[in-house]
């Protein structure tokens, strides 16, 4: 589904990524751990194709078509999902109007015709009682005055809306009390379809007992440095990351 | 001064016939405003309220200027001036600010005058529609002048738009003047949408009286070149007035609002809400002052100017301005201008939402806030559509416009 070579990637001039190779098959779940600072986020904004953001070697294919080639929007509508480490309050744009938007851009992308409202506000009920979100919180404005835990939940909510192929969760366990985190693992997992792929972003095995990573992967200084099946997060979660990088060094 | 010659030349050819088509009222008022206009001239912008205007460059193109009375079927409560009621007629040009030469220009070249006269007590249910539009093959000047009188405790929606039905260029030169009685209620929209050619000198000057309640907005979607002035006097004590206003402004328009809250008695409130995006290399420019004289004690009063630039050339001038002479009282005033919201738009793109979609949502959402008090609520329906047809460019009449090619 998704493969990542020798990826260098720059914010305002400084290296971040040094060289990522990471190939996400079908139905796979990986969880990226790693130091603040790594470049963990920096990953999944590459991936998203945040213009702050400039790839200087590597490449990035999905599903067989060039990435890096695509607008941020078109890669939405290939299927790629990032779940906001920090949502954004959008005021004035009402959560109606914005997931109309972003769901009709899709169909017109694949060639449909805009979805009838009926039927989109059909949609968005029943999307919306998986997250346990509010009914009064879709009828505001896009995450305006939302607590970190109804964002993080809205975050699910529209991947549910849009239903991804390939979902990124950047750190979408921060913030988020222990009930909230339940909600929100298990209204992913409700949403996962046998092909769906996920990348989770991580500090803590928490999340990851709920979504049960295939591989684990421990991101240092810009590069992969191990990897390894869910075991290796328990270990993290256990020793911490300086074993790692002593072994690095060594 | 070339401009000024020309508007005194032309009148001094025209008076009479001007005066033969018009009433006793406006004729008494045209010796003096000739004076005044003479002395004057047009503002330069070293006149604190035309700061932001270019007058003389507005007036100075060669217009055939328009002489003729008010034609065609007037909505209800609505007269010609030489139906309305004596007690009523005697009211005209006794808000208006005399010692204007805008508005002197005004009252030497106008010929009738549209009375909105709602009566004591009377509670007006469906809103009054005026439709000014400006049709001709020729470049036109128009002055147009409305009075609107408000008994004791009458209720009314007055809504007046502007358009231009033909691509000659227009320069409309309007006054408004309003009388509220005590307990009366108006909520009085100005709805521009005209075209690049029409350029705009629109001044209201409103009384107020006890307890009387005045919510007043103001709408620029499609222009030239405008300037709004508003003038409220809150004369009885416990009146209220709100005064929003939305501009949205591309290529070369301008739009100044420039406003004076004046609370002269105590008790009164006064909310002020005005909202510009601008894009290309609009400039917009909104001065706002409050005064609290002496002795108006428990004044309440808010301004607010807020506005969203999309590109680097566009230009805002944002000028709020409290004066206050009295000692307990609670005022406010503050004024923004920013860009885009980058990350907004990333989040948006990130949901499948192309750039240009995202950035009309954004623009949009700007504006919503001023349309959402208005209480009227087919009004308000109506203008989230009128705003988003306007923001996708399908408002712009460009048809063989000359600017637009």
């Amino acid at each position: 589904m998704l493969e990542i070579r020798d990826l260098h990637a720059n914010i305002n001039g400084k290296e971040i990524l040094k060289g990522i190779d990471l190939t996400v098959g079908d139905g796979e779940v990986h969880a990226i751990m790693g130091l603040n600072g790594a470049g963990k986020s920096t990953l999944s904004n590459v991936i998203v194709g945040h213009p702050s953001y400039e790839v200087t070697q590597g490449c990035i294919t999905f599903n067989g078509k060039d990435l890096l080639s695509l607008k941020p929007e078109e890669r939405a509508h290939e299927g790629i999902f990032l779940s906001f480490q920090q949502p954004v309050e959008i005021p004035g744009v009402s959560m109606v109007n914005f997931m109309r938007a972003a769901l009709n851009a899709k169909r017109k992308y694949q060639g449909l015709e805009p979805m009838p409202a009926g039927d989109f506000l059909k949609l968005m009920r029943e999307k919306r009682s998986i997250v346990e979100l509010d009914s009064k919180l879709t009828s505001r404005s896009v995450n305006e005055g939302f607590s970190g835990g109804e964002k993080k939940r809205n975050e699910i909510f529209q991947m549910a809306m849009l239903e991804p192929t390939l979902a990124i969760l950047d750190e979408t366990d921060s913030g988020l009390d222990v009930d909230a985190l339940r909600v929100v693992a298990e209204g992913f997992n409700k949403l996962r379809k046998p092909k769906t792929s996920a990348i989770v972003i991580t500090h803590y095995q928490r999340l990851l007992d709920y979504l049960k990573p295939d591989v684990v992967h421990v991101l240092i200084d810009g590069r992969i440095v191990k990897t390894g099946g869910p075991e290796l997060a328990t270990e993290i979660e256990r020793n911490g990351f300086d074993w790692i990088i002593k072994g690095m060094s060594l | 001064m070339e401009a000024t010659k020309q508007y005194i030349d032309f009148y001094s050819e025209v008076c009479e016939t001007i005066a033969s088509r018009s009433q006793t009222e406006m004729n008494a008022q045209r010796e003096a405003a000739l004076r005044t206009f003479s002395t004057q001239g047009f503002p330069s912008p070293k006149v604190e309220r035309y700061r932001y205007a270019k007058v003389e460059a507005d007036f100075s193109p060669n217009y055939g200027i328009a002489l003729t009375p008010l034609s065609g079927p007037l909505p209800p409560y609505c007269f010609r001036m030489a139906d309305a009621e004596p007690r009523v007629r005697v009211l005209y040009n006794n808000v208006a600010d005399k010692a204007d030469s805008i508005v002197a220009l005004n009252t030497m070249l106008c010929v009738d005058t549209l009375v909105v006269h709602v009566p004591r007590g009377v509670r007006v249910e469906h809103p009054i529609q005026i439709s000014n539009i400006l049709k001709g093959e020729q470049d036109t000047m128009v002055s147009r002048r409305i009075l609107i009188v408000m008994e004791e405790l009458s209720e009314a929606d007055v809504i007046i738009t502007d358009r231009a039905a033909s691509q000659s260029r227009f320069l409309t030169n309007q006054v408004i003047e309003v009388i509220m009685g005590d307990g009366s209620r108006l909520s009085l929209y100005d709805v521009e949408e005209t075209h690049l050619l029409c350029t705009r000198y629109n001044s209201v000057f409103v009384r107020q009286g006890r307890d009387s309640r005045l919510h007043h907005t103001s709408l620029t979607l499609f222009n030239g070149h405008t300037r709004n002035r508003l003038d409220v006097q809150l004369q009885g004590e416990g009146s209220e007035v709100t005064a929003n206003g939305c501009v949205i402004a591309d290529k070369m328009q301008r739009v100044d609002n420039n406003t004076l809250i004046d609370h002269q008695t105590p008790a009164c409130q006064s909310s002020e809400l005005y909202k510009y995006v601008l894009d290309d290399s609009a400039v917009g420019a909104f001065a706002g002052k409050v005064l609290v004289r002496e002795g108006a004690q428990k004044t309440v009063s808010k301004e607010t100017n807020a506005n969203l630039c999309a590109t680097r050339s566009a230009r805002m001038y944002s000028q709020p301005m409290l004066e206050i002479y009295a000692d307990d009282v609670q005022c406010s005033h503050g004024s923004t201008v920013g860009q885009m919201n980058e990350t907004a738009l990333f989040y948006m793109r990130q949901r499948g939402i192309d750039e240009r979609e995202a950035r009309l949502l954004l623009k949009a959402a700007f504006i919503t806030e001023v349309i959402e008090t208005i209480p009227l609520e087919s009004l308000r329906d109506r203008l989230h559509v009128l705003v988003d047809k306007r923001l996708r460019g399908e408002l712009s009449k460009c048809e063989g416009c000359k600017l637009c090619k």
